[in-house]
């Protein structure tokens, strides 16, 4: 086994997959909303754009102790989320460019500020931004006697905060974030919960990127609750599958950190890196297998029902032949006339066999259940012939496409409807006789 | 009823009917329009002077500053010469180069912004560092340099490519919006590429060290290949975005109008997010991820104030990015440490914020005075219509007298305004010489009858209209033609007059369908 050759220590590696942990979940309480108001990009825009506010708190507090810093990006991040909102409103900028605006002005103005006070500060602006989660344990702190890294400290407060937050707001977030005018005219100020939302997001990505590095924050702002929303309809799941999923991303993501690299005959590599991969390998899995709205899910449902179609259309075409008393066609005739393909054919037949509508072998002949269904098949659509003719006086050379679509879905309930409504006929519009609901015998 | 003198109102209502039928319309407010364009101008001028002067005040200002320990060495006429007139080699390199670059940022970002994929260059910066690395080990691997140019900008734009594949599937094919997306591919990309980084600094062959520096860029330190790089790919997408101009011009503003008149929508959006790609990859390398996510999006916001013709805005876009990128590397090479990236992003976003404040088209300020103006129109007009229909129920309305008046008293049951409102309205339209107001009586001048006249037809064609062809109750159409008269052209008009001709033309201002006043 490959895991058994490298060393795990639950010391180090056990308390990096505990600040990777709650850096995704504080992230991801909020991610939901971000991604439910289509602001996911406000993660990456405030983790560049807090560059100015740590760079003035450096030169007015003139230390590199972190409360200072901390204050000074949480500020600045609101300043983001506020002057993205103004530029938004008053310049009638679209909300992606805004953001950009804002940002790239921020960063660069910090930038400005650090090369300006270059020879007073040992401030590079990449150490400040990406903390490395690896070297979480090179520094502790004691609290209540118990030795916990110093990240431990700044992200379990986050997260209880965050949880508090959602749990306590969550019908006012839940309305403010689908329909911010019900949230008003319901007199609460769904403005109110935005800045509350920005301000703890400012907050969150500050204190995450200040110990794990920020490309962890932004990936599990965004990447954990996007593969939740495609797994569920319901906000409550939403949140509580994107907890899950952005957990299992940060364990899996240091395991991998240490073993994949192992494979090519590497030692390890960046954990925060692998984090962020294994949330989008969670995500590629989600948006493609997810039981409603996976990609290849929804491919193989669509596939099913046109294979179901095509039965329809087979069993009604012969059921029609029956009654014209032509001749069985043979299966190159269906094909041609059905503009069915060769696989979607032999699928269809095969199923028509196995469920004993088609007989077993040989020629292509309606068995007796097979019959019934082309029966109600071909009433259904002869009936909405009728139906449309009739009632909603549609022309009669324009009638049949509709009736082909509307035959597929028509159960008897219906049909029984369609027959009222038409005053029983014996005929459809075309002349052809309406078959009876069931055998005449 | 009886006593209603037509001749006078007729003469009046024909007269509104010529100068309805001259072009412009009402030619009063032309001249109020003219004054107020001619402030506006004055004071544009103005802003420009005092921008002239505050900037450099302040520019040393804010050295003073921020270098209190430090000697202010504002630069000498000499070092000013040698940057202004390009006599340092490398200042002209950085100079072109950066110019070249805003030109063609300026020009696809304009684009992706119409297309609200204004971060996308953001997302694709991002997602290029995979692709960097990788190139970086299989060039190693290969025995070549790891470090070259060729392999590294290929495997850039390669992984681009694939996010921004990434990208639209996403979009195109599940439940997420465009910003997910690029969230979604921005974050997991960089960390792949982080993580094939952390892979590299282990390898025993080949020296990683500054490989993340490609996507983080060192503008002042630009060498000839860069700038070349930065030329060929410029011209290339700026004659790409030039020929299919058209083409871009429907896909940026109705997707499926574009389909539908025979383009194919998914190869030229591949062909502009190539662009895309194309100049973002050859710009990161030069000047930096954010340097180039500011020249994607900054200019061409800036340019969307400024107008609403598609090619002016690219080209005022590419403009900006380009005066942007020079002034920028100007005063980063004259002022010593100010890094050259940074300035550039700052300059452009004081353009966008000059813009944003003065744009002719969307600006702040010329969408307030728009909506002032529009406001002071509507506010006269209710006021005119207000003293027509106080005067017409005691008979003495109906033909111009100079005694025709309106208490104070009696126009404030008129509508639900307040006394200070209404004087305001009243003191508005006496400088339009509509109405003199002598003590507490409001006095309709010739010029304020036949508006007021014209006014209250307006309004109550309108009602009428309602009521006859919109089957509207009588007590219910007031506040709909309240709020539509102050927008009916005359040819919609016309076209009421033509439509109520047999309703009822007895009287030139109809009779009102409903009760006058706020108590009813």
């Amino acid at each position: 086994m490959i895991l058994a050759d490298i060393i795990w220590s639950w010391s180090v590696d056990g308390w990096i997959m505990l600040v990777g942990s709650l850096c995704a979940i504080a992230a991801a309480l909020l991610g939901n909303f971000l991604v439910l108001r289509k602001m996911s990009m406000l993660g990456d825009a405030v983790t560049h754009a807090v560059l100015p506010g740590i760079a003035v708190a450096f030169l007015i507090s003139n230390s590199r102790s972190s409360l200072p810093m901390f204050v000074g990006a949480v500020i600045v991040g609101i300043l983001t989320a506020l002057f993205t909102e103004w530029i938004r409103q008053f310049g009638k900028v679209d909300e992606g460019a805004s953001m950009g605006v804002v940002f790239t002005s921020l960063f660069a103005l910090g930038l400005v500020i650090l090369d300006q006070a270059a020879d007073r500060v040992d401030l590079d602006p990449k150490c400040v931004l990406y903390g490395s989660i690896e070297l979480t344990t090179f520094e502790m702190v004691t609290i209540f006697g118990y030795d916990v890294p110093r990240a431990v400290s700044v992200l379990l407060p986050v997260v209880i905060i965050n949880a508090m937050f959602v749990g306590l707001f969550f019908k006012e977030l839940r309305i403010c974030s689908f329909d911010p005018a019900l949230a008003t005219t319901m007199g609460f100020s769904a403005k109110l919960m935005h800045y509350l939302l920005m301000v703890l997001v400012s907050v969150t990505a500050v204190a995450s990127f200040e110990s794990v590095g920020s490309i962890l924050v932004v990936a599990m702002f965004v990447v954990a609750p996007a593969a939740a929303y495609m797994l569920t309809d319901r906000l409550g799941v939403m949140i509580g599958l994107s907890i899950v999923i952005a957990v299992a991303a940060a364990l899996s993501g240091h395991v991998a950190a240490r073993v994949v690299p192992t494979w090519f005959g590497y030692g390890s590599t960046t954990t925060a890196g692998m984090m962020a991969v294994m949330a989008g390998v969670l995500f590629a899995f989600a948006a493609t297998l997810s039981p409603k709205h996976g990609v290849v899910v929804k491919w193989i449902r669509r596939q099913l029902l046109s294979v179901q179609i095509l039965c329809d259309d087979i069993v009604a075409l012969l059921y029609r032949c029956e009654e014209r008393s032509s001749g069985m066609p043979l299966r190159s005739d269906l094909s041609e006339q059905l503009f069915a393909g060769r696989f979607y054919l032999s699928a269809a037949l095969t199923m028509l066999r196995r469920r004993g509508e088609l007989a077993a072998e040989g020629e292509l002949r309606l068995s007796e259940a097979g019959r019934d269904r082309g029966r109600k098949l071909v009433r259904s659509h002869r009936l909405w012939e009728q139906y449309l003719v009739s009632e909603a006086s549609a022309e009669t050379d324009r009638i049949h496409d509709k009736a082909e679509r509307f035959e597929h879905f028509t159960d008897k309930v219906l049909r029984d409807r369609l027959d009222r409504a038409t005053e029983t006929p014996d005929q459809d519009p075309h002349g052809s006789p309406i078959p009876r609901e069931s055998h005449p015998d | 009823m009886g006593s209603r003198n037509s001749a006078p109102s007729e003469l009046a209502i024909l007269s509104w009917r010529i100068r309805s039928a001259k072009p412009g319309g009402n030619g009063r407010c032309k001249h109020g329009n003219a004054r107020w364009a001619s402030g506006l101008h004055r004071c544009y001028a103005f802003l420009a002077g005092l921008v002239l002067i505050a900037v450099p005040t302040t520019l040393s200002a804010a050295e003073t500053r921020s270098l209190t320990d430090h000697s202010v060495h504002w630069p000498t006429w000499e070092q000013w010469q040698r940057v202004i007139f390009l006599q340092d080699y490398n200042t002209r390199l950085v100079v072109f180069g950066v110019a070249v670059l805003g030109a063609g940022a300026g020009l696809v970002g304009g684009f992706t912004l119409l297309r609200k994929r204004a971060l996308m260059g953001d997302a694709l910066s991002h997602a290029s560092l995979p692709g960097i690395a990788l190139a970086f080990i299989i060039a190693t691997k290969l025995g070549a340099d790891g470090k070259s140019l060729p392999y590294l900008l290929t495997g850039a734009t390669l992984s681009g490519l694939f996010g921004v594949a990434v990208i639209l599937w996403i979009r195109n094919h599940t439940r997420l919006k465009e910003d997910t997306a690029l969230g979604i591919v921005l974050s997991v990309f960089f960390g792949a590429g982080m993580a094939i980084l952390g892979v590299i600094q282990n390898m025993e062959q080949g020296n990683a060290a500054g490989l993340d520096g490609f996507i983080y860029g060192k503008t002042a330190s630009m060498r000839l290949g860069d700038a070349q790089l930065i030329v060929v790919a410029s011209l290339i997408v700026i004659a790409v975005c030039l020929v299919l101009f058209k083409e871009f011009q429907l896909l940026c503003f109705d997707e499926a109008f574009a389909g539908s008149r025979g383009f194919r929508v998914i190869v030229l959006d591949t062909i502009l997010m190539t662009m895309v790609v194309l100049i973002t990859i050859v710009g990161l390398q030069a000047v930096g991820l954010i340097l180039m996510i500011a020249l994607m999006v900054i200019p061409a916001a800036a340019a969307r104030f400024w107008t609403d013709v598609m090619w002016r805005m690219m080209a005022c876009s590419m403009l900006i990015g380009t005066v942007g990128g020079v002034i920028g590397a100007t005063i980063s090479a004259v002022f010593p440490r100010l890094p050259s990236g940074a300035m550039i992003v700052l300059v452009c976003s004081c353009f966008f914020f000059v813009s944003m404040l003065f744009g002719r088209s969307r600006g702040i300020l010329i969408r307030y005075v728009r909506r002032r103006r529009l406001n002071r129109r509507v506010e006269r007009q209710h006021l005119l219509r207000a003293m027509y229909e106080s005067l017409e129920p005691s008979e003495r309305a109906l033909s111009f007298e100079p005694s025709l008046s309106a208490s104070i008293e009696e126009l404030l049951p008129m509508r639900s305004w307040s006394r200070r409102r209404l004087l305001k309205a009243i003191r508005m339209a006496q400088d339009d010489e509509m109405v003199t107001l002598r003590g507490t009586e409001a006095h309709l001048t010739r010029a304020g009858f036949v508006e007021a006249a014209r006014l209250t037809r307006q309004h109550r064609m309108w009602e009428m209209y309602l009521i006859a062809y919109a089957e509207i109750a009588p007590s219910m159409v007031d506040r709909d033609a309240d709020a539509i008269e102050h927008v009916l052209e005359p040819q919609i008009i016309n076209q009421l007059e033509e439509l109520l001709e047999k309703e009822n033309t007895s009287s030139l201002v109809p009779v009102s369908p409903h009760q006058i006043g706020v108590a009813r």
